[in-house]
Parts: structure tokens; sequence; C-alpha cells
């Protein structure tokens, strides 16, 4: 063929496929959004579930992901933000480094499903934390870590040389410089990638089922004492999620109007992720002007 | 004269001097401190690595070495029905319906995602790179963003009926998954291929175009040719995520722990029939244990894919 | 290659060394000086001879080609090559070996400070800059903190510049500001000696000029080593001047030797502006 004519052909080819693409997400994005939106309503968001009848919301669920998401970034983050310092700071090239680095990679790209087996294994059985918040935020943890330390590492390493010069010539130790130099300067990047790793950890559900559990007994929403079972901040107690949530009306749910309640749940769960990421564009954004200019 | 009192003067305070810079600064207690810590911090991740794997395997293997199930018969045989035993007395665990089904999803959404991927990563990065790759790179974003319940959610209430209108039968099966799991891999895959043709050199591309190649010429036989190890990386990427992934395919594949046959029966795998089992098993029980020995497959498929994802970065080191 | 009577390569003239020690010219005594110094990374010598003395309250500056070793040497002197470098030999502080492994690194540089080729203020407040090793030493006084602001800000001749936007991020002055705060900073924790390297390299020639002047009036009270790549910068400020090439100090002498009758002819060479 006319290498012209092929050229043509190739060409018009690679406008298809990235038209489809972007049609496939806006009509993913329309469906759920669309088809969600009806059945979204201050009532929704606000009331707990209902096993059989219809009109069940889901205000615990939504709560629940949200205490799951800061009880995970709470345990998370210093890990993480400790990890990746010593990474980037520390670590000499050498064969525990490589191995070290080997195993955070792996841990990146276990299926969450066994992630949330081990938590299962440990929390849940071994430790005796049984279905609860505190094993879901252990599982989702571990989800996290990796490429929480990853993006914390590459924000680290983004601050030039000079400024950790700075900090040591003046007396001060590396880990000072560190902690009240370079970490303050590479926020805006760490804030991004917390906040996207955020989404992330807000969206999964494999990692929960059997960590955080599949059901989300009635909360009061008065008391504040975490030590009460019927305490919104009881750590020990079990916590569907949204996305659990989601999930499990789906594979077993018999109230009349699973369907709405799954629409309305999947549009406030890609919401809130959208929000997510939209809010760690804007952090980022932000907080670099302010850093950077006067 | 003058000179000899410096030097007293000198050494009187050199030994104070001496005194203290030899002794330990709050700088340097805060160092040992932080370094400490920090390490601490990146030695737990390290071991929990090394736990799960333990753990998991020690698990899994219990069904061969505690319930004395025969490996070759786990992996082979065609019927998973662990609370029956056969006529030799064994019970029913052959894990092949499950790995085959967890293959077969994967490889056909890999070969599904792969061209689109491909055609996109190329679109963005040599066809329109400025307006085109500004509409499709948060495109990408947010697809990588949506969370895999709804995309399960939107297989069960799109695909599975649409596959049902068209083939018949339920419409949950391997031909959903597949579909379900393409979407869900397509903006991992395109986005490392978008890192690999931009790491492409430059240059590359105007020698080409310089000898009277066409544009897709140059794309066909240049560009992709040096990324292929970066493309390679990408697509294997992918089929780990769609290995590993676990609910969105159990919503749409109909969990019947049945060699697949054809594409449109319902079928599993190995992450489906963990996702539903795991809960209904009495834990140190042969049903229990022969769950763990599927999560033990699904580790090791993990591994697996990291392994080739490293050969191939050595290979395309060494090419280089 | 044509190998004029004066290149490296001619008659072993680079084993020519002419090394002054100024403790025998003035009366000065010798505040830090390096015995038998090598510097090495990996198994690559960077410094193979570079024993010097220098004098209190003087300017010394380290003259020569890039890749001659000045920073690297000026590096060591505050262990700053710590991890990326081996050195070998004595670093003598006031008598004291600085350069054993039980010496404290951090009080160490208290005494000798640093400020670096290109301007690092950190992203923080004028004031937080050069309060901020002092609060991680423990001192809260506000006013004493004021005070020392206010002072080391004179001292680097930024004050009247700043005086007004204290609270201001750092990242906000001009280049050569900010190097004059950088300057301030270090002077804040009331150091010894100052090691400047190529401070004015990244400053246009008013900035450098205000710089200079900066460390004239610093030299009352600080013994000041300066690396500098410009030959009319050390003319004009320094004391004494060492000619480094090739990882060797080949000379080193009152400034006015070295520029007007250096005896090593390689220096002069570098001096009249043939090679480097």
């Amino acid at each position: 063929m006319n290498p012209k004519v092929s050229n043509q052909i190739a060409i018009a080819m690679l406008y298809v496929i990235a038209s489809t693409i972007v049609v496939i997400l806006a009509a993913l994005l329309g469906y759920i959004i669309i088809g969600g939106l009806p059945a979204i309503s201050w009532h929704f968001l606000t009331s707990p579930a209902k096993a059989f009848t219809s009109g069940g919301g889901i205000g615990i669920q939504l709560f629940n992901s949200f205490y799951l998401l800061i009880l995970t970034m709470l345990i998370s983050f210093p890990i993480a933000l400790g990890a990746g310092i010593y990474l980037n700071e520390y670590a000499k090239q050498n064969w525990v480094t490589s191995l070290v680095r080997t195993s955070i990679e792996i841990l990146s790209s276990l299926p969450s499903v066994v992630v949330g087996l081990f938590g299962f294994l440990i929390f849940v059985v071994q430790f005796g934390f049984g279905f609860s918040i505190l094993s879901g935020a252990f599982a989702l943890t571990f989800f996290n870590l990796p490429l929480l330390t990853r993006s914390i590492e590459e924000a680290l390493a983004a601050v030039p040389n000079e400024q950790r010069e700075g900090g040591l010539a003046l007396g001060l130790s590396k880990w000072e410089t560190v902690l009240h130099i370079i970490v303050p300067a590479a926020l805006p990047t760490i804030l991004t990638g917390v906040i996207l790793s955020a989404g992330r950890v807000f969206g999964e559900a494999a990692a929960l089922i059997y960590t955080a559990g599949q059901s989300a007994p009635a909360l009061n929403f008065t008391d504040w004492n975490p030590f009460n079972i019927s305490s919104p901040l009881n750590p020990m107690r079990p916590a569907e999620t949204l996305a659990v949530h989601i999930w499990k009306i789906n594979s077993e749910g018999i109230m009349p109007d699973a369907k709405a309640i799954s629409s309305g749940s999947s549009a406030v769960l890609v919401i809130s992720v959208l929000g997510f990421n939209l809010l760690a564009r804007f952090v980022g954004h932000r907080l670099f002007k302010r850093f950077t200019a006067g | 004269m003058v000179r000899a009192v410096y030097v007293k003067r000198g050494q009187v305070m050199n030994k104070k001097l001496q005194e203290q810079l030899l002794k330990r600064s709050k700088a340097a207690k805060m160092e040992r401190f932080g370094k400490t810590i920090s390490f601490l911090a990146l030695m737990l991740i390290t071991v929990t690595v090394f736990a799960i794997i333990i753990f998991v395997a020690s698990k899994g293997l219990s069904t061969f070495v505690t319930n004395h199930v025969n490996i070759v018969d786990f992996l082979t045989g065609k019927n998973w029905n662990p609370n029956v035993t056969d006529s030799k007395g064994q019970p029913e665990v052959g894990a092949l319906p499950m790995i085959s089904g967890s293959f077969v999803v994967t490889i056909l959404s890999a070969l599904l995602a792969t061209p689109f991927a491909i055609g996109t990563a190329i679109f963005m990065n040599e066809i329109s790179p400025h307006r085109g790759a500004k509409l499709l790179q948060p495109v990408i974003e947010l697809l990588v963003g949506i969370p895999s319940v709804v995309y399960g959610f939107i297989g069960l209430t799109v695909i599975v009926p649409a596959v049902r209108s068209v083939f018949g039968g339920s419409g949950f099966g391997i031909l959903a998954g597949t579909f379900v799991l393409f979407v869900m891999i397509l903006p991992t895959v395109t986005s490392m291929s978008v890192d690999a043709l931009r790491s492409v050199p430059r240059y590359y591309r105007e020698a080409a175009l310089a000898l009277g190649a066409t544009q897709w010429q140059t794309i066909y036989k240049v560009v992709l040719r040096s990324a292929t190890p970066g493309i390679l990386t990408a697509i294997v990427f992918g089929m780990a995520r769609a290995f590993g992934e676990a609910l969105a395919v159990q919503m749409v594949i109909g969990n019947a722990a049945l060699l697949p046959t054809n594409l449109v029966s319902p079928a599993s795998t190995l992450t489906s029939v963990l996702t539903t089992g795991i809960g209904n098993t009495v834990m140190g029980s042969l049903q229990n244990n022969a769950l763990w020995s599927l999560a033990l497959v699904l580790l090791i498929m993990s591994l697996i894919f990291n392994l080739v994802v490293r050969m191939i970065g050595r290979k395309g080191a060494m090419s280089k | 290659m044509l190998i004029s009577p004066s290149s490296p390569y001619s008659n072993g003239g680079w084993l020519e060394r002419n090394i002054v020690d100024p403790s025998l010219k003035g009366q000065q005594p010798i505040v830090l000086e390096t015995k038998q110094l090598h510097v090495y990374y990996g198994d690559n010598e960077a410094i193979h001879e570079g024993d010097l003395k220098f004098p209190e309250h003087r300017i010394s500056a380290l003259i020569g080609p890039s890749g001659s070793g000045k920073s690297t040497y000026l590096r060591s002197l505050n262990r700053m090559n710590d991890g990326i470098a081996r050195v070998t030999g004595e670093i003598l502080y006031r008598g004291v070996d600085i350069n054993r492994p039980e010496i404290d690194v951090y009080k160490m540089r208290r005494r000798i400070g640093m400020v670096f080729q290109r301007p690092n203020p950190f992203s923080k407040s004028i004031y937080d800059n050069i309060t901020f090793a002092l609060k991680r030493r423990g001192v809260t006084d506000k006013r004493k903190l004021d005070e020392v602001v206010e002072t080391s800000l004179k001292q680097a001749a930024i004050w009247d510049e700043v005086k007004d936007k204290l609270k201001k991020s750092a990242l906000a002055l001009s280049g050569g500001q900010q190097q004059r705060l950088c300057i301030a900073r270090a002077v804040a924790i009331k150091p010894d000696i100052l090691l400047l390297d190529e401070p004015a390299s990244a400053l246009d020639p008013v900035s450098t000029s205000k710089l200079e002047e900066t460390l004239l009036q610093l030299k009352e009270d600080y013994t000041i080593v300066i690396v500098t790549h410009n030959m009319q910068q050390a003319a004009r400020i320094s004391d004494y001047t060492a000619f480094f090439n090739m990882g060797r100090a080949l000379e080193y002498d009152e400034t006015s030797q070295i520029f007007t009758s250096p005896k090593v002819q390689l220096t002069n060479n570098y001096v009249a502006g043939d090679f480097g």
C-alpha cells in the first residue's frame, strides 16, 4: 500500500481509538452520575440502611468510610513519611536497600484481596480485633503504604540538595534539617500524594470485606465516647464502608430498591473520588504558589 | 613575644574546645534518633511484606501438608467441591476452573486493552501532544480513580444485560468479566505506555522523518520499536492488576466453579471464589485451607508478574 | 598538541610549589590549618596536597581553574564532604583535630559555618531563616531572637532592605539579597570561621560588590575562607590567596604577592589569564 495512504489510515485509526476512550469515560461518568443523582437526597446521605425494605440510606456507611480513611491515614502517614525519609535521605546503595525496594514493589502489586486476607488472619483472628474499624484500618494501611511511601520519597527527592546543605552548615543534624526544612518544602507534593492515595483508600473494598466487615450496626450519633459500643468513634465495631456496601447489596442485597441505592452510592463514591482528585490539584497548586512566592 | 602569648592562650583554649567538641551534642542525639526511627518505619513495611508471604504460604500449603491433598491434583483437578469427597476418599479441590478462569479473563482483557492503550498513548504523545494530551490526561486519571466496585456495579447493570441480550444465557461469565477488566486496566496500561513513548529520544523521530518516512512509519518502525520494553512492562502491569482484581470480576462472572467452556456461561476466578468463600468456611478446616491455597496461587502469580517486569527492565537496559 | 614552556607538561614545572606560613609573616594566630589532607571520591583522589594555614580575622581566597579541587578542599574544612568523599589527614581548628570521627560535627559546624554557591534560603520567612538554628538549639526568648535577627542582618548589610518585611518569605528576595540573608543566617549562630564557596558566582555585578563590602566588614569579627574563580574578587578582598591546580595547592601567599610577583610559573600563567 502507498505509505501516504497507510499513514492517513493509521492516523485516522488513532483518532478513533482516542475518541473511543473519551466516549467510554463520558459514558461511565454520565451513567454513574446521571443515574445516581436522583437517588441522592439528604435523607439518603444521612439515614441508616434498611435490610429488607426500601427507603434505606447510606449515612452510617458514609461515616464509616470517612472514619476509616482518617484512621488509615493517621496510621500510614507517619510510617510512610519515616520510610520515605530513610529511603531518600539515608539509604545507601546496597543489597539491603534493594531488598527493601523490591519488597515495597511487591507490596504495591499484591492483589488487595490478598492484603485483606492477611489482615483477616492477623488482626481479626490472631489479635482478636474481630471485624472492626481497627482491623480494616491496618489492612488499608498495608494497601496504602507502598504508594504513599513512593510518593513521599519522590517529593523529598525533588527538593534541591542546597536546602539540605543549608541546614547542615548551621550545625543542625540531617534529621532536623529534613523534618523542619525539607519536608515543609516538599509539603505541596506530599499533600497531593496523600490526597490521591486517600481517593484510592476511600474506594477500596476488597481489602475490607474480611477486616472491617460487612455489617453496619446502628450508631448513636450523640455518643462520642469511643469506648461505647454504639459510639461512632468506637474503633472496635464492625464497619461496612460505602464501597463494601455497593458490593454487598449487589451480591446479596434483598431490599427492593437495591439498584437505586447502588446507583446513588456509586455516584457518591465517584463524586467523592473526583473531589479528592480536584482537591489534590488545588492543594498542590495553591501551596506551591504560597511556598514559592511572597 | 606577642606570638608566644597567642600560642599559650591558644593552648588553654584548646583543651576546653576539644572537650566541647568531643561531647555529644543534642543534634547528634536527634540524628541518631531520627535515623533509627525512620529505619524502623522502613523495616516495618519490609517485615510486613515478608510476613504476608510467609503467612499466606503457610496457610496455603497446609492443604497439602495437613490435609494431604496432592498438589498436582489441586492444580489440575477440574472439580471444586471441598465439601464432597471423591471416589478415592479425597476431597474435591481441583482448582483448575478458577486458575483457568483467572488466566482467561486476564489474557483476554489485556489483548483487548493493549491496542486501545497503545493507540491512545501514541495519539497523546505523537499525534496531538498538546490539545489531545491535555484532554486525555485527566480522562485517564479519572478512569484510574474510579473504585473497582463501581466498575463492578456498571458491569452488573450495563454489561451483563448487554451480553445477555446479544448472546443469550444469563449474561454472567468470562465475556462480561473481560469487558469490565478491559476498562479497568486501560488507564494503567495507557499512562505507562505514554511514559515509555515519552522516553524515546526526540532525535529518533527527527532522523526518521528526515529520511522521508511518513509519520506512521516513524511511529511504527522507530518509536514503537524502541519503546517496546516500556510498553511490555505496561501490559504486564495491567495483567497483574487484572489477575488480582477481585470484586468487580466477582460481581459479573457468575461465580460457578466450572471449567469455562465458552465466554458467556458463568465461571469463576481465584479472586471471586476467595471473596465469596472465606467468610463461609471455618478456619483450619480443609474447605478453608483450600481457599488459602488459592490465595497462595494468587500471591505466587503476583510475584511472577513482578519478576517478569524486572526481567523486561533488565533486557531493555541491556539492549540500549 | 603544542606544549608551551610554561604548560604543566613541561620540565616538571608543576611540582614547583610555594606555600608560606602566615604565622611567620603577621601576628595573627592560625585558627585553621590542614596537615596531610587528602580527599578521595571513591578511588579517585581529588586533593593530593593542600596544606594551608588560615590566620585569624583575615580573608583567605582559594583560586584556581574549575576542577582544581578548591571547592572540595573548602568543603572538607567543616566536613561537609562527610558521606560524599573520604577525607584523610588532620584539620586543626585552634589546635583541635576536627577530622577525627569522635568529633561532634554539629558543634563543630556551629563554629565553622558555610555559605554556598547558590543562595539557599529556606522556604520560610526572613525572620525564621535567621532564627531557625537558634530555635532548634532551644533559644526561645523572643527579645533575644529579635536582637540576633537585627544584629546579624546588619552584619550582613541587608537590614535596611528587609527590616520592614521580616515576616515575608525569604524566597521573594532577589538573588543578591538572598545570598546576604544566607550570610546573616550563618552569622546568627556566631561562628568563628566562615567558609564561602563561590558566593558571588550567581550574582550580578552590583550585588557582587555589595557582597564584597559585606565580607570586608565581617572580617573584623570572623575568619573567612572564600573560594572564588573571579581573580579580581580575590585581589579586591582577600589578604591571602592560595592557587589550586589539579588537586594541589601550588602557591599560597599574601594576595599582593600572588597577583604581582608569584613565585610559581603556573600561578603566574593563571593570574595572567592564560588558562582557567
